[in-house]
């Protein structure tokens, strides 16, 4: 017997937990603005998320779901998109989508109003997507569409620890595989499935080893690592946009929050486990970074704060004072042109909801 | 507590779903059966709805009766194939040398102001696959002899779980191991002057609508499917032979909905007992909307009430 293929998968991480730098850096990591951007916008995702949860407890906001813990991988691979790629998001990667997405887009879908999926920016990305890893084959219709018509773009699908278990997302890879297409999959690996664990739903070692059976390139970088992340993603979208075909990045990090509102992490997931992964967070980390390379210190980081409660709080207020959609709306958009029927039940629907007491 | 009961009286039984095992279900539907019965015999799966349904088919089809959570109706879809390809054929096809005791269980229906692809009313889907049994209890008592047939029955069942009704309705039921029928309807309350036939969640707002009829002097009998396919029609047909008036309500969109299957029955073998037109009072023919507009989606009582008072008039 001989071999006849090897294969490896590496781990990228740029800066250690207290903020050190492991070696070289990527240039952008040395550029003040470029890191302080990416900063302001961590702490800007936790001020809203914290934000979210509460209003979700307080019953102004349906199930929402957290992205604590993930701040450094989202906004590392929004940093790396081109405004001309396209994201195929699962449904917290808000950190990422911030860039066009707008905090009163997110708080209305989670507020149960479908103009939240009407993106500000960019108009091309799919909207969330909440059935578990179906994005992944969108990213690579995406891609085969630049590639039909010879463009320079690329697609991001995300797609977490639960759906590499997805025949899609099986299928999508193999498919971007087969076809060289300009797509970058992230699989953001923050341990939990709702309850289940990483090692529950895969005997696999890493997520990245599922792309070598597609003949995609793949490497993990520490999630946590926002100058990892973006260096790793920036590669793999240069890669796929100069036609050398499909990444996969698995990102490893922590789901620091229940999976949703609804979910009470507690029953299957021990504290010390939670505890530990605190001490891993991102935005201290890349903070002590920052004050070491001299960009940040204490005065810049309250300025900050106040300036992310500020921000935070003018969304709230225009997501709560937005008036809830009219009946119509939920007929409007089905066809471009509602047929006859469609018509007459919106008459019906809305005589109802005209009445006294509404319905 | 079907489950308990079940599974403690036959080890054939084994429960298998997303989260089914330590978390319980999203639902909690199978809280504390892990604790129980162990980790071999309920299961967590990996997050994969074709797998689930597959790995039942085969489970199944080697002597096993998986009892296996779909976590939402919406998520079903990737299962289809097995369930429409194998699971509903294989006695069919193989001469009855395999067969497949499966039951599926997933939530259905809207209005616990849910997210996205958390509220649809998909049933009539799986109505139209022969070979598939679906049920729908109404209240938990129901739930829970409903449960315990479709383990019991030797064929694959599709058990819609109605969402709104997991938290909204308590019930004392009596964890006594006894089935209900499948295959029959119930009459939950008689009247003379029209039936209303409907299922799952939407049976509380039919007798609510019923109470307010009766205040107007209008006897409404109403009737709760139960078994969605198949259906049965002579509880149907009896009950509009005696009041002459139908009115079908379901959450579901109206185009094929199963309330055409049930106007079709009566228009075929109870035409000549009908007084009025059918009515159907429906979910309409669009997506069902997020949570904000999910209350001008699902018919209200007041909708009820005016259909029943259409076909009086007619």
């Amino acid at each position: 017997m001989k071999t006849v293929a090897e294969f490896r998968i590496v781990h990228e991480c740029l800066l250690d937990r207290h903020g050190k730098a492991l070696g070289e850096l990527p240039p952008f990591a040395h550029d003040r603005d470029e890191m302080l951007r990416m900063y302001r916008m961590m702490t800007l995702v936790r001020a809203f998320d914290a934000k979210a949860v509460n209003l979700q407890r307080t019953g102004q906001l349906g199930t929402y779901a957290s992205c604590l813990g993930h701040e450094a991988t989202h906004v590392g691979v929004g940093a790396a998109l081109a405004a001309e790629d396209v994201l195929a998001p699962v449904y917290r990667e808000y950190g990422t989508q911030l860039c066009g997405v707008t905090m009163r887009e997110i708080l209305l879908y989670w507020g149960g109003d479908e103009r939240g999926n009407d993106f500000a920016g960019p108009r091309g990305d799919f909207a969330w997507c909440v059935p578990i890893a179906t994005q992944t084959l969108h990213a690579a219709g995406a891609a085969m569409a630049f590639k039909i018509r010879g463009e320079a773009r690329c697609a991001l699908s995300y797609v977490g620890d639960g759906g590499t278990s997805e025949g899609a997302f099986y299928e999508a890879l193999n498919l971007a595989g087969a076809k060289a297409l300009p797509v970058v999959f992230v699989v953001v690996n923050n341990g939990w499935a709702i309850s289940v664990p990483v090692a529950a739903q895969t005997a696999a070692k890493t997520l990245a080893q599922k792309a070598i059976a597609a003949g995609i390139p793949s490497v993990q970088v520490d999630g946590n690592d926002v100058i990892a992340v973006r260096h790793v993603v920036a590669e793999a979208l240069a890669e796929a946009r100069a036609g050398r075909g499909p990444r996969l990045i698995e990102a490893l990090t922590y789901r620091l929050s229940d999976h949703t509102t609804a979910d009470d992490a507690t029953r299957y997931r021990s504290s010390t486990e939670v505890a530990q992964a605190w001490s891993l967070e991102p935005l201290v980390r890349l903070r002590a970074f920052l004050v070491g390379a001299g960009f940040w210190n204490a005065e810049s980081e309250q300025q900050l704060l106040e300036e992310c409660a500020r921000q935070v709080d003018a969304a709230v207020a225009e997501y709560l004072s937005t008036a809830r959609p009219a009946t119509d709306a939920m007929f409007d958009h089905l066809f471009a042109t509602p047929p006859r029927h469609i018509r007459e039940q919106r008459e019906t629907a809305r005589a109802y909801a005209n009445q006294p007491g509404g319905h | 507590m079907a489950h308990a009961w079940e599974m403690a009286q036959d080890p054939s039984v084994v429960v298998l779903g997303q989260d089914v095992g330590a978390n319980g279900g999203v639902f909690r539907a199978t809280a504390g059966l892990q604790e129980r019965f162990g980790a071999e015999r309920v299961q967590d799966t990996p997050l994969a709805e074709a797998a689930i349904a597959g790995a039942a088919v085969g489970m199944a089809a080697q002597g096993l009766k998986p009892v296996a959570e779909i976590q939402f109706m919406g998520f079903i879809y990737p299962a289809l194939d097995q369930i429409v390809n194998h699971m509903s054929r294989m006695r069919s096809r193989t001469r009855g040398r395999l067969s497949c005791p499966v039951v599926i269980r997933t939530p259905h229906g809207g209005g616990i102001h849910a997210p996205e692809h958390h509220s649809e009313s998909t049933e009539t889907m799986l109505c139209h696959i022969p070979g598939l049994r679906v049920l729908s209890p109404s209240s938990p008592a129901r739930a829970y002899g409903l449960l315990l047939a479709a383990i019991r029955d030797p064929d694959p069942v599709i058990f819609l779980e109605p969402a709104r009704l997991y938290r909204a309705v308590r019930q004392e039921v009596n964890d006594d191991g006894r089935a209900l029928p499948l295959d029959v309807c119930f009459v939950l309350r008689e009247g003379s002057d029209v039936t209303i036939v409907t299922w799952g969640a939407m049976t509380a707002d039919v007798l609510k609508a019923a109470v307010d009829l009766d205040a107007h002097g209008i006897s409404a009998e109403v009737i709760d499917l139960a078994t969605l396919s198949p259906i049965d029609a002579g509880t149907i047909l009896d009950s509009v032979a005696k009041t002459g008036r139908l009115v079908i309500v379901h959450e579901a969109a109206r185009n094929l909905g199963l309330g055409a299957e049930i106007a079709a029955i009566v228009a075929e073998h109870g035409l000549y007992d009908l007084e009025a037109p059918i009515q159907r009072v429906t979910g309409y023919d669009t997506v069902m909307p997020l949570f904000k507009l999910e209350r001008d989606y699902i018919p209200s009582v007041r909708r009820i009430v005016d259909a029943v008072q259409l076909t009086l008039a007619a």
